[in-house]
């Protein structure tokens, strides 16, 4: 993957293709054998004006004539981008394939990109009438302390611990380390979530390399076996949804990717969870059955998530502190993951772990993907 | 986003009369309209109802960092109101001081939403009051 982060000095086709020589490096292949490429992004369009950019990445990594699509599910581009590369290799389709993602986002100012990441949302009856995103999720925050008391110190516990996380992560946005003070007292954006509350705006890309089990040993590095692959849709606007205190898409996808791996919440070792807001984390903690509705909040101030904590959450800083370049996340946390399983965390390595989830979740919560990652035994 | 012509058009029943959708089947309320009821899909009969205006809040917040087409507007309150045929929406909560509770009773009023440059369009539609002023 590139750094994430405000990169002026590189335009949307540098970091694709970087982050795309990377994986392939990674692997220790020529490039050569890849049959197919997959990529997320969420706007191409609307942030830099450019569409068509599985051809663009074609062409900007050598690989005409090999045929790459690019897939769209807001912010969840990434992961929907692997789980389309996942089904490609298990089909026999295809041998090798390539999967990225990536956004350039700092290209416009905060209002024009927030606006397009509204899209995300209902368009006609949601950012119409003026919600946001930090406003839709402020909305389910509300909620949920409502129902569950969940305070304001839970939410800012879930970004000083991956701010603390991201400081061990050269790949990161930002790595440096806040204080429960600097969250609660940063500046209100759509009560009660306040700016330290909600992910940036970043640029940045990352890529994988899929291969048949059987012939992935033949690589460089130590393969990670893909063990479940699943995706759930609801309804696209929030106020359509029975509860506002989880996301039923989330709650689904995993128990159906629990069920295919044959594992219960309690194997994983490691998960990347989507925390475009602090509540995010809260809920999705408690969706993917890690901890009990409600208890997902008291559990993050109580530091049960932290990477000493008996379910590390987060080790890459998460969408708070490492970044949140949209199309780009869902692979970003596979990455993670991939580095977690092999032991090539660095100072974030959580001791012995052999099975990682990722959550990725389009707009507020229409789309959900889950991927559960094995070590190869 | 500044919002096309003919779309404002072809919403104007909807947004100005809050004119949804019941399944006769099941008998669950839809706002906005819906084509098939995601309950019973083809098993369902959809018709047309409008929606009393009358409701509660099931949630709000306080928009502090507005998008493009509200900055006039901010800070202002923002909620999800369940409806009392059962259909939730989102809206506008305006002429508060603020003691928005969840469960207050709210009413729907007619207002205007966005207005684009000096000459261009008004976009109007629904926003809520506290059922209890006056």
């Amino acid at each position: 993957m590139t750094r994430f982060g405000e990169n002026w000095e590189k335009g949307f086709r540098d970091m694709v293709t970087e982050a795309g020589i990377n994986a392939i490096n990674d692997a220790g292949i020529s490039g050569e054998e890849i049959n197919a490429g997959f990529v997320g992004s969420m706007a191409s369009g609307t942030l830099i004006g450019q569409e068509h950019i599985g051809a663009l990445l074609a062409d900007y990594m050598g690989l005409n004539p090999t045929p790459i699509t690019r897939v769209e599910g807001a912010c969840a581009s990434g992961s929907l981008a692997l789980r389309q590369g996942f089904m490609a290799v298990a089909s026999g389709l295809y041998d090798i394939v390539v999967v990225g993602g990536v956004e350039k986002m700092t290209d416009l100012g905060t209002t024009e990109v927030s606006t397009i990441l509204g899209g995300a949302g209902d368009q006609e009856w949601e950012l119409f009438l003026g919600a946001t995103f930090p406003g839709l999720y402020a909305l389910m925050a509300r909620r949920h302390m409502y129902e569950f008391n969940t305070t304001e110190e839970m939410l800012a516990a879930v970004a000083v611990k991956n701010h603390k996380n991201g400081a061990k992560n050269k790949y990161a946005q930002y790595q440096n380390e806040i204080t429960m003070d600097t969250v609660l007292n940063s500046k209100m954006v759509a009560d009660p979530l306040k700016i330290m509350d909600c992910s940036p705006i970043t640029d940045g890309a990352a890529a994988v390399i899929l291969a048949p089990s059987e012939m992935a040993g033949s690589f460089k590095k130590e393969p990670v076996n893909i063990v479940a692959s699943t995706q759930a849709s609801d309804t696209l606007a929030l106020h359509s949804r029975e509860t506002l205190t989880g996301l039923k898409s989330a709650q689904i996808a995993s128990a159906i990717a629990y069920k295919q791996a044959g594992i219960a919440p309690k194997d994983i070792d490691v998960a990347e969870v989507h925390d475009c807001f602090t509540i995010a984390e809260i809920m999705a903690i408690e969706d993917l059955g890690f901890f009990k509705k409600g208890e997902g909040g008291k559990a993050s101030l109580e530091g049960r998530t932290s990477l000493e904590g008996e379910i590390p959450i987060n080790t890459s800083g998460g969408l708070k502190s490492c970044g949140h370049p949209v199309g780009a996340t869902g692979v970003k946390q596979i990455a993670e993951i991939v580095w977690q399983l092999r032991g090539e965390a660095g100072k974030r390595q959580v001791k012995n772990a052999e099975t990682g989830l990722t959550h990725n979740v389009g707009g507020s919560g229409a789309t959900t993907v889950i991927h559960i990652l094995q070590k190869q035994r | 986003m500044k919002e096309s012509i003919p779309l404002t058009w072809r919403r104007i029943p909807e947004r100005y009369t809050l004119l949804g959708t019941q399944c006769e089947t099941c008998g669950k309320a839809y706002f906005p309209p819906r084509i098939i009821c995601p309950q019973c899909r083809r098993k369902g009969k959809i018709k047309k109802i409008k929606f009393s205006g009358r409701g509660k809040v099931y949630s709000y917040t306080k928009i502090f960092v507005p998008p493009e087409g509200f900055e006039k507007q901010a800070p202002y309150m923002l909620a999800v109101i369940e409806l009392e045929e059962g259909a939730r929406v989102t809206a506008q909560i305006v002429d508060t001081c603020g003691d928005v509770k969840i469960g207050s009773p709210v009413r729907a009023v007619f207002r205007i939403i966005q207005r684009d440059d000096p000459e261009g369009l008004i976009h109007y539609g629904f926003k809520f009051r506290l059922a209890n002023d006056t």
